[in-house]
């Protein structure tokens, strides 16, 4: 990926929960540790109810019950089985946090579990958005936090999660969401962030759908020979220090994108970061301004709240203006 | 219903005795602990680590070895005893490193600090889902060892305990034995001041669990019997898990502690503790 990027790839469109699950039936077949656990999360003709009639010992409906499917994770690792929990985000952030933090973390069992849904492409309103993921694991110690760009992504954090040891927290989106690499030949590595485009002028950094909307700034930047970098911070925790510094020296300037609430998530992080590392640079967090957000289409929320490529492009362009 | 050994019942009595003035010995030394929950649930305790389970205390690692879950982990503390008692440390090491920067022995159990407990509990409501967990993996790998829970009467307040116990019913794990320290005192109350709990028994009925009472859960040879009465553990087998309700006495053993909210959780002088060894002698050690 380098300054070549070619933004006209950037069409091709991509379900992670499609993805995961396709990934995890093709690894269950051989490895039967492997344990899907869902709540009230496999219709008739799912992928999920799919796994289940494949699986059948490998697959384990709670029903409405997240901190239970949390639970019974952990009594699973704790015996050697390697448990995927999966179900919308805020009812596993939120309502199973004492489990994550307590039965996972403090036990420190290696359960993957997948929130979808993120940010606020549920489209559902407050009760359905995950708003508060990344600061609730963040804080939790031994927690993993990642969130993968886009469905592509997801596969690569899917076989990297199986030989990871630690509990971990994947956060996808709802549905289809725009490919950021439809060009797969990238190396992904929990806890490395990914330069997605090279470039001197600013850095974005992006997390989730954030990364998209910062390569949609960045593309409509390039026209006008502003070059910025973007780096994909799919990785909140452990977060890649080195990246974020040596950005913040080359450029100057740090834009933060993310759909999460603009406390406690990647923009403190990185905030963190910079402040530590005595670098004065430019600085501005994006995302949801601490409010339980509106209603609305997510592209219209990313909008509303200036995380979508023209918020991103106005904030650039005024640290630019005002040196 | 045969009765168990009374040879056997007698030893376990002595030895359950023994570790409840351990127990007061290590809150003499240590300065406090959660002593009225530890001595409810003593004896079925000593019964399971001493008879009962599938446990070597040199082979902790055994993929067939029973799994005992502590939900009620404040009183971790009366596992640390059993656990000296059995060879895995030392009574220096277990009182040197209590509640110490560096130590491993904290009023909740870590698994990681204390080889022997298979999870880390404290926070009540947790310990019955991973027990579940670990039902289905003896379930997948076809061993057929028994998972136990203990828990709390005051415990079973919290929701995410029903969630496990519809979850465990619906699939019907022959492996599964819950054990309910129904000592009818919570942290600083009565259970029936505070949020009534009873009927217990018909609770977990109305769940679908086969439910056992055990009217007198401090009684050796009714503890003893209630295991022995357990069917065989059979992961592949579909049937109602087991809830057994022992009736117990918090405090149990020490005259002025039984039945009194007040010791959930105490330190003991010197003179204290010797009236509490004095009092187990004379109530546990006899034929009570």
């Amino acid at each position: 990926m380098s300054e070549t990027w070619d933004f006209g790839t950037m069409l091709g469109k991509g379900s992670a929960r499609d993805i995961f699950m396709h990934k995890l039936m093709e690894i269950s077949e051989t490895n039967k540790d492997i344990v899907y656990i869902a709540a009230d999360g496999s219709p008739a003709g799912s992928m999920q109810d799919k796994f289940r009639k494949k699986f059948p010992e490998q697959f384990i409906e709670v029903g409405i019950a997240e901190a239970n499917a949390i639970g019974i994770a952990s009594g699973l690792a704790l015996n050697g089985k390697r448990p995927y929990v999966n179900t919308f985000g805020p009812f596993l952030s939120v309502r199973a946090t004492d489990q994550i933090n307590l039965d996972l973390a403090y036990n420190e069992v290696p359960v993957c579990v997948i929130g979808t849904h993120g940010g606020v492409t549920s489209g559902g309103g407050p009760t359905h958005y995950t708003l508060s993921d990344f600061g609730i694991m963040r804080a939790i110690p031994g927690m993993t936090m990642v969130a993968p760009a886009d469905a592509n992504q997801c596969g690569k954090l899917i076989d990297a999660t199986l030989t990871y040891d630690k509990p971990l927290f994947v956060r996808v989106a709802r549905g289809e969401e725009p490919l950021v690499y439809e060009n797969q030949d990238y190396e992904y590595v929990i806890g490395k962030a990914i330069t997605a485009k090279e470039g001197d002028d600013a850095t974005l950094i992006g997390v989730g759908i954030g990364v998209y909307n910062a390569m949609m700034a960045a593309k409509g930047l390039q026209s006008e020979g502003i070059n910025v970098r973007v780096l994909d911070m799919h990785t909140l925790k452990p977060i890649d220090a080195e990246a974020i510094v040596k950005a913040a020296k080359e450029t100057g300037i740090v834009i933060t994108v993310e759909d999460h609430n603009i406390i406690g998530g990647l923009g403190d992080a990185v905030a963190a970061v910079i402040a530590e590392s005595g670098i004065g640079c430019k600085f501005k967090k994006l995302g949801i301004p601490d409010v339980f957000a509106a209603l609305g289409k997510p592209e219209e929320l990313y909008e509303y709240y200036g995380y979508d490529a023209k918020g991103i492009i106005k904030v650039l362009k005024n640290f630019m203006q005002n040196p | 219903m045969a009765k168990a050994d009374p040879g056997l019942v007698a030893r376990l009595k002595e030895k359950s005795a023994d570790i409840a003035k351990q127990l007061c010995d290590m809150t003499y030394h240590i300065g406090t602990a959660h002593v009225g929950g530890s001595l409810s649930m003593c004896d079925f305790t000593v019964a399971l680590y001493y008879h009962v389970m599938n446990f070597d205390p040199k082979d902790l690692k055994n993929p067939d070895r029973d799994r005992l879950y502590l939900s009620k982990g404040h009183n971790g503390c009366l596992i640390y005893n059993i656990f000296a008692d059995l060879g895995l440390y030392s009574k220096e090491f277990l009182y040197n490193g209590y509640n110490k920067i560096d130590g491993k022995f904290g009023q909740h159990p870590n698994r990681l600090y204390v080889p022997g407990f298979e999870a880390s509990t404290g926070s009540l409501g947790h310990g019955l889902s991973i027990a579940v967990g670990a039902a289905q993996a003896g379930r997948m790998d076809r061993r057929n060892y028994r998972v136990f829970c203990i828990l709390g009467d005051g415990e079973l307040q919290e929701g995410s305990n029903w969630e496990a116990i519809m979850f465990a019913a619906h699939h019907k794990f022959g492996n599964l034995v819950a054990i309910v320290d129904d000592n009818g005192v919570q942290g600083n109350d009565y259970t029936s001041n505070t949020v009534n709990m009873e009927p217990m028994a018909d609770r977990w009925r109305a769940f679908d669990w086969e439910v056992r009472e055990i009217e007198d859960g401090n009684d050796m040879q009714q503890v003893v019997d209630a295991f022995e009465a357990l069917p065989a553990s059979e992961s592949r087998e579909k049937r109602a898990p087991i809830c057994l309700i022992f009736k117990t006495l918090k405090g149990c053993g020490i005259n002025f502690m039984e039945n009194n909210p007040k010791w959930h959780a105490c330190g003991l002088d010197e003179d204290t503790l010797n009236e509490c060894k004095l009092s187990i002698e004379q109530t546990k050690g006899d034929g009570r």
